[in-house]
């Protein structure tokens, strides 16, 4: 045996989880079959959108991994990150699935910027905690309330995805939401800092409820009344201010068109896969 | 000698990130069925993003074979989703004696926000309720972080969802 690693190896290509790629297909088993009267190819698009939202929100938090203020913060927002990844993975998986061509990993690192279908909030470059707090608590108040709902899709495999990722993104909103209570009824410092994140995050809210042309999934709009509710309690406890609803530019990156930051994110987040293709390690 | 049967060989697999229980302590086991010479199993995540669905998948496989069942399909099923409702009442026990607080109740309806007002967990070293969540995210997905006011020990419990 020339080194350690190559201990590892002799097992089976499954133990390679541990250490590196191999991962096995989050999908392995389960029936793939899209329900009649179903558009596989819409099926297909929402569920890139909602796995895009996932995978780039995830990315961005994972950058807090040695910048979070604390450790225990770091670990959250690892926690809420490794929780997106997993229902990106699932969300792409079966888009892969419903149009029948390539899978997870041709998706998540094989794609260019146009082809991405993420809203913009997700791809904004990290700010600082507070700002990051403002983004979180504003996506997965919107995203659970877009969760429950689809919970009760007529496509079975994007239901079971819902009713799990309900679950998880409970402790991220509650995460979120206790963040903005204590540095927005905290010194009048962290309650500046608190209301600038949500100044500059509340512009990028407008394109979670703007209509799109997929005909499976829920319909943006009906979310916005519990949007508004579960917002205006957290605000209430945390001395925050709605911001005056303005938007920035065209809801557009459900058409592939995004902000400058989502090119440079995709650099990175693709690097090692597009010069090693089909790598495992 | 006594033959196990599949069900008996996959339940003994351990997880791997809790590995005082097994995947049936955990209810990660959902189902074992046996075909002639052939066993499909099915199991179910806890989270998402668990990353030890493929360690997982590899021991069932592998104790399978190790005990004379050479045919072997593991499954992933995802609804119902996990709940920790599905742990034992020996795994509850296993948990608390290695110093992990088990779950409460998982919450059966619809989940309003509670501004922090999460029921106390149960410090699983001297039993008392007055304990901080100091984080609700720990080393695990499925654990948060603790500390008891009364024999002032940090400890984790495990989430109920």
């Amino acid at each position: 045996m020339s080194n350690a690693y190559d201990a590892i190896i002799e097992e089976n290509d499954h133990t390679r989880w541990a250490f590196g790629t191999g991962f096995d297909d989050p999908l392995a088993g389960v029936d793939p079959t899209v329900p009649d009267g179903m558009d596989a190819a819409d099926l297909a698009a929402y569920c890139l959108m909602l796995g895009d939202d996932a995978l780039i929100m995830s990315h961005r938090l994972s950058e807090w991994c040695t910048n979070a203020p604390e450790l225990e913060d770091e670990v959250a927002l690892a926690n809420i990150a490794l929780d997106l990844l997993g229902q990106a993975r699932l969300l792409l998986s079966r888009a892969a699935q419903a149009s029948g061509e390539g899978d997870e990993d041709a998706l998540a690192y094989l794609r260019d910027e146009h082809e991405f279908r993420n809203v913009h909030l997700v791809e904004l470059p990290r700010g600082d905690f507070a700002h990051e707090i403002a983004r979180l608590l504003v996506f997965s108040t919107w995203r659970l309330a877009l969760l429950e709902r689809l919970a009760d899709s007529p496509d079975p495999v994007l239901a079971a995805i819902s009713a799990k990722g309900v679950k998880e993104v409970t402790y991220h909103r509650e995460y979120a939401a206790g963040w903005a209570m204590r540095l927005g009824d905290g010194t009048d410092y962290s309650h500046e800092r608190m209301a600038a994140g949500i100044e500059a995050v509340w512009p990028y809210t407008a394109e979670l409820f703007s209509p799109h042309d997929v005909s499976v999934g829920v319909d943006p709009q009906s979310l916005r009344t519990e949007f508004d509710t579960v917002i205006a309690q957290v605000f209430d406890a945390a001395r925050l201010n709605t911001p005056a609803a303005t938007a920035v530019g065209e809801p557009a990156g459900r058409s592939g068109r995004h902000t400058e930051a989502m090119g440079v994110l995709l650099a990175e987040m693709q690097s090692v896969a597009r010069a090693h293709p089909g790598a495992t390690w | 000698m006594v033959t196990m049967t599949a069900y008996d060989v996959a339940a003994t697999v351990k997880d791997p990130e809790l590995p005082m229980l097994t995947i049936a302590d955990l209810g990660i086991l959902r189902a074992v069925r046996q075909s002639g010479d052939h066993v499909t199993v099915e199991i179910t995540p806890t989270y998402s993003g668990c990353p030890a669905m493929g360690a997982i998948r590899a021991d069932v496989t592998r104790q399978l074979n190790d005990a004379g069942f050479p045919d072997v399909d593991v499954r992933t099923v995802l609804a119902p989703a996990w709940t920790t409702d599905w742990i034992s009442e020996g795994g509850r026990r296993t948990l608390a004696e290695h110093g992990i607080a088990p779950p409460g109740p998982a919450p059966r309806h619809r989940v309003m926000l509670t501004l922090g007002r999460r029921e106390p967990a149960e410090c699983p070293r001297c039993g008392s309720r007055a304990t901080v969540e100091v984080s609700a995210f720990g080393s695990t997905a499925c654990k948060a972080l603790q500390r008891c006011t009364a024999c002032e020990e940090p400890f984790e419990n495990v989430k109920a969802i």
